[in-house]
């Protein structure tokens, strides 16, 4: 029987909400939850937004973000409850005993310091060991951790070294003072997929390496199967299940954890092009103006009427300008934009009214594309007005449909975006969109901010909606998941130009170019082992090469 | 209306006050405007709760009469600032470019000004009625209220919803007035109070020089003007304005932080 390290039991956590008008309210983010983690070993906790996931990661360092209390329970690390320890002994613990691995690199580190001296700073200041030796041991885990030069890495500035190399280097920070305890909080949900595989692959080999235990936060249960021993599954502030990874993976007992495993299962036909698209995007050529530098190289694809053609590449790609060009906000250098037939001018505000109805667009982050003091019915309500000249009595009515089309019937016409959650706010942009009776909708990352049960309805909606309207959908996403549910044609982009086009079971079955084949491979599977196969796999092609 | 705070409460009566007494001073005040009805600076008593001035006028009754002067040209003056100032902002924050470059230039040119002497000079030039002070006051303050509204509206024009607005092919005015307003309010309400003490305090400060309300009307600063020989004899009469400036200043902004509370929260607050 290995050591316990870390024994929660009973933990509750509550905050003081304060509602406007009314008075402040006492709120449960934990409640009642209970863990145990042994030396070595690394327990995820998963659970969507909201779920209390981070909040119990941070109380392993006794800590409440932003007038979070710990009100229950006991944290026993190594033996010592957490929550009795004066602020000097929860600073002697904190950095020493337990580190945390934050979810945004970019913004965890001081831009103004180089890498090595703040990723040894907390060793220095626990006074671990001397400063030559720290450094040294910094170095080692540059090494172990796979990044380029580490004699010198650390004499880099954050801003010099790339977003996946980053959160590597805040791993290192976490390593360094050998603590028995860590704390990874979403550590590569900001990042690529391709990016992505090989920070999981470093930090599970440094974790086997050093022998530290770790708490796993993330919202993607395939990639929590693939780092931890046990998984702790999160709802509203309550445990839903908890046990080995494989048992919550083959044989999840909870419907709510079966409902996560089994999560993007949409099954969708594909349909085969037709004849004359209703978009076709010829030659198109992009830049910024001021810069030298074409974001958009010669872009060509065609989108059907009634399909969905998804546009798939890393951040960087130019899939998000190409939604620019298209909706005539970046007026293209050369190449044309056709519509309907029509060719479209390049300059948005030369474009007719016409031209504008026919083309929609959801944004990605619902909550900034609504204007946060117009009601629903407001919201809804405008294109009605704008395009078909509706008013009063008939327009109100007509919203009433589209609403009873996203699935939010009663009582939703007179509220404000704020009163709505992230998955009804997007079902109003998506009406939005829709009640210009547009041919086609530009729909850009539109699931990304969304948990993956959410994101999976709207996925659900879209579909269902295209078959009744028959709306064409150009869809921008880096998610090969949500491509493989919805897609008929697929463009893959890499730096600014189409790598790859067709319908999906061109474009998804071998031969694959380098690219194409390095992003689905990189795609986290739901099952054991996955990582340790496709880096294996590599190794193998690598040394074939 | 529930719920407000004691702070606020406060602000609103001592703003209502001084605004009731400004709308029905024909009422309320004692004795007429410029009738002198008593000895020369007597001390408070009955019949003159403030004593009386300098030739024998009721000071209870010019302050009533010298508020209504005040706060009506103040708070014109303030809505006219406020109508050019923040809706040059927010056409240049939506039009951008050399729109925005031509009216900010021209701002910083009248700010690199001081208003007082800009005023000074405008009023002598011209001879000062109730109209030119305020058009000179509600010019002259734009510039404030058009940095804010244009600040405030450059964030706001950034926003997805703006953007998805220009996709359907709005108007500017539909922009300026539907999309980015109502989610500037709130700023621009809390300089509002502020402003609004600024003019008072400009047109007090104008009165004071000589420049401002010509008798026989008067204002506050012209009543500070025609009492303050008598506060080397120990009369008090050239104190009540500078009184009711400061607790009109605290009340108004008292109702102006309010307000800005209420508003800026996007979940209960429907004043936008």
């Amino acid at each position: 029987m290995a050591e316990t390290l870390l024994q929660i039991r009973n933990l509750r956590i509550e905050a003081t909400a304060y509602p406007p008008g009314e008075p402040p309210q006492d709120i449960v983010i934990v409640d009642d939850v209970s863990l145990t983690l042994e030396k070595g070993r690394v327990l995820g906790l998963i659970g969507e937004s909201g779920a209390g996931k981070s909040t119990i990661g941070l109380s392993a360092l006794a800590y409440g973000r932003g007038g979070v209390r710990i009100t229950g329970g006991e944290i026993l690390l190594n033996g010592r409850d957490l929550r009795k320890l004066r602020p000097a002994g929860m600073r002697a613990a904190r950095g020493r005993e337990v580190t945390y691995v934050a979810q945004s690199a970019a913004a965890a580190f001081n831009p103004a310091k180089r890498l090595i001296d703040q990723v040894i700073e907390t060793t220095l200041q626990h006074g671990l060991m001397p400063r030559t030796a720290a450094e040294m041991r910094a170095v080692e885990l540059f090494a172990k951790l796979g990044l380029p030069d580490p004699e010198t890495f650390g004499k880099r500035y954050p801003h010099q070294v790339s977003g996946g190399q980053l959160q590597r280097a805040m791993t290192a920070m976490a390593l360094c003072p050998a603590p028995d305890l860590v704390i990874f909080d979403e550590p590569t949900t900001a990042l690529d997929v391709t990016t992505q595989i090989d920070v999981l692959a470093a930090i599970k080999e440094a974790i086997a390496d050093t022998g530290v235990g770790a708490l796993y936060i993330t919202h993607d249960l395939a990639v929590v199967a693939q780092v931890s021993d046990d998984i702790m599954v999160l709802r509203g502030g309550k445990t839903v299940e908890y046990g080995p990874v494989r048992q919550i993976i083959e044989a999840p007992q909870q419907d709510y954890t079966r409902a996560l495993v089994s999560v993007r299962g949409i099954e969708h036909e594909e349909k085969t092009p037709t004849a004359e698209p209703v978009l076709s995007v010829k030659g198109v050529t992009a830049r910024y103006s001021g810069t030298r530098f074409d974001v958009l190289r010669d872009i060509s694809v065609d989108l059907s009427p009634g399909q969905t053609l998804a546009v798939v590449g890393e951040s960087g790609s130019g899939k998000s300008t190409l939604a620019r060009v298209i909706t005539g906000l970046l007026p293209p250098s050369q190449g044309e934009i056709v519509v309907a037939g029509r060719q479209l001018s390049p300059d948005l505000k030369s474009r007719t009214r016409e031209d504008l109805r026919e083309l929609q667009m959801i944004y990605q982050m619902a909550d900034t594309a609504m204007n946060p003091r117009h009601t629903v019915g407001t919201i809804i309500g405008r294109p009605l007005e704008f395009y078909f000249g509706l008013k009063g009595a008939a327009r109100r009515k007509r919203v009433q449909e589209l609403l009873d089309e996203i699935e939010m019937s009663e009582g939703y016409i007179d509220r404000y975006p704020a009163e709505l959650s992230g998955g009804q706010k997007q079902r109003v942009c998506i009406a939005r969109a829709l009640a210009a009776k547009p041919k086609m909708i530009i729909c850009d990352e539109v699931t990304s901010a969304l948990d993956p049960l959410v994101a999976d309805g709207i996925l659900k909606l879209l579909l269902n909606l295209q078959k009744i309207e028959q709306v064409a959908y150009l869809f921008i996403t880096h998610d090969l998941a949500t491509v493989r549910a919805i897609a008929d044609s697929i463009a893959v982009m890499y730096q600014g130009e189409v790598v790859r086009y067709g319908t999906k079971s061109e474009v998804l079955a071998p031969p694959f170019d380098d690219y194409t084949d390095l992003l689905l491979s990189s795609v986290p599977e739901m099952k054991l082992g996955w990582l340790e196969e496709v880096i294996a796999h590599r190794k193998m092609e690598s040394a074939g090469h | 209306m529930r719920n407000i705070p004691l702070s606020a409460l406060v602000g609103l009566i001592i703003t209502a006050g001084f605004f009731l007494a400004a709308i029905f001073a024909p009422w309320i005040a004692p004795y007429p405007l410029g009738a002198a009805v008593g000895g020369v600076w007597k001390a408070a008593s009955a019949s003159h709760w403030l004593g009386t001035d300098g030739i024998g006028r009721d000071v209870l009754s010019r302050m009533i009469w010298g508020g209504r002067t005040t706060i009506w040209i103040a708070t014109v003056a303030t809505i006219l600032s406020f109508g050019t100032g923040a809706t040059l902002g927010f056409v240049a924050a939506v039009m951008g470019g050399w729109v925005d470059q031509t009216i900010s230039r021209f701002v910083d040119l009248v700010m690199s000004i001081p208003s007082l002497i800009f005023a000074l000079v405008v009023l002598t030039v011209i001879p000062p009625s109730i109209t030119v002070l305020i058009l000179v006051m509600g010019f002259l303050d734009a510039t404030r209220p058009f940095r804010v509204a244009r600040a405030v509206a450059v964030d706001i024009t950034v926003m997805d919803y703006v953007e998805a607005a220009r996709l359907r092919g709005e108007g500017q005015l539909w922009i300026i007035f539907r999309e980015v307003l109502p989610n500037a309010l709130s700023p621009l309400v809390a300089e509002m109070g502020l402003r609004f003490i600024f003019q008072v305090l400009l047109l007090s400060t104008l009165s004071f020089l000589g420049l401002g309300v010509q008798p026989p009307l008067t204002d506050w600063g012209g009543i500070v003007k025609e009492n303050k020989d008598g506060l080397v004899y120990g009369v008090t009469a050239a104190l009540y304005p500078a009184v009711a400036i400061a607790s009109l200043a605290i009340s108004v902004n008292l109702v102006a932080d309010w307000i800005l509370n209420r508003t800026t929260s996007l979940k209960g607050g429907r004043g936008g």
